[in-house]
């Protein structure tokens, strides 16, 4: 049986030619692929990145963006081979999250002292 | 990044969080944007991990990501330009992508890289069917079309269509040929030398030479 990724010859609407720049943190993906799978350190080959994104399943496959699938699969690859935790991984997303916020809210402050 | 100050941090600068935004964190969403994504958050949730275990380092990520930026269709249409004026280098470049991109100072890097010769009588096309592979240390990162399910889908079954799309009519007479990459094999067009070029040197010439006409939705047109 044919897989969801293996679309070729599928049916499928026109080829909509939008493209977009790649934002600073789809780069930051490419490249914490290209360092982990360089030769040297081999810690994720271009088949596990692979199997990890066709795993994600059909509609997770469609939904998620590019690199939005490339990371789910780096950070599945390495939580399997013990390089992160889920406790580190929940933890550090935790603490950017609340890094991200409090540098929103002091900016939005700062442009608030600014207008009066 | 933790406080504790014995991780790498990017750009040398800590995250104690009294500092000031004079300058802004490299990595952060635009503060004026909308907000950022859960899969935001866990990339710079996972890049700080591994600088902090040594994984990785914070230089190595940040030279990563500039030659990523580098890396455009100008270094194939380098290419394709001097093959078209030096029979024996277009020879060398069939023959060999890598050694043939060394001779002109050009990384095509370690996967093998297929060039593939326009004709009169034949046209190709490349596309990646199962993912997105793709000649990126030639061509730069792939456009989002190439990645998408429209294209990876059509181009093997209907490709004369799917071109017709992207302007290009390749006349009935002329074989069209698609060429479906994998993780161990990429390849790119070279295109065929339109007709009204010769007065051009090799830097008009790659000039003519856009991306597109190395993946092959498009074919060089002389101005």
């Amino acid at each position: 049986m044919r897989r969801h990724h293996d679309m070729g010859g599928l049916d499928a609407g026109p080829v909509e030619q939008n493209e977009h720049d790649y934002a600073p943190w789809e780069k930051r993906v490419d490249a914490i692929l290209r360092l982990l799978s360089a030769p040297g350190r081999r810690m994720i080959t271009v088949d596990e990145l692979r199997r990890g994104i066709e795993e994600l399943g059909p509609g997770a496959y469609d939904e998620m963006s590019y690199y939005e699938r490339w990371i789910a699969s780096v950070t599945n690859n390495l939580v399997e081979k013990g390089t992160l935790t889920v406790e580190e991984l929940g933890r550090k997303m935790a603490e950017v999250e609340a890094r991200w916020d409090a540098d929103r809210a002091a900016h939005k402050n700062s442009q608030e002292e600014r207008a009066q | 990044m933790s406080e504790n100050g014995n991780d790498q941090q990017d750009g040398g600068h800590s995250h104690g969080h009294a500092h000031d935004h004079s300058h802004r964190h490299p990595f952060q969403p635009d503060l004026e944007d909308g907000g950022y994504s859960y899969y935001q958050v866990m990339t710079e949730a996972v890049a700080e991990l591994l600088l902090e275990k040594a994984v990785i380092t914070s230089e190595e990520l940040r030279k990563t990501v500039e030659s990523i930026d580098s890396k455009s269709p100008a270094f194939g249409a380098r290419m394709v330009a001097r093959a078209w004026v030096d029979p024996d280098f277009k020879a060398r470049m069939l023959d060999d992508v890598i050694a043939a991109a060394d001779e002109l100072g050009i990384d095509a890097g370690g996967i093998p890289i297929k060039a593939i010769e326009n004709t009169d009588r034949v046209h190709n096309v490349i596309v990646c069917t199962l993912c997105s592979c793709y000649p990126r240390l030639l061509i730069g990162l792939p456009p989002d079309w190439y990645k998408a399910r429209a294209y990876r889908s059509r181009v093997v079954r209907e490709p004369r269509a799917v071109l017709e799309e992207f302007g290009t009519s390749i006349p009935d007479d002329m074989e069209v040929r698609v060429h479906d990459s994998t993780a161990d094999l990429r390849y790119m067009v070279l295109p065929a030398r339109p007709k009204g070029t010769e007065a051009l040197d090799e830097e008009a010439l790659a000039a003519l030479v856009t991306r597109d006409c190395m993946i092959g939705t498009a074919v060089p047109k002389s101005n």
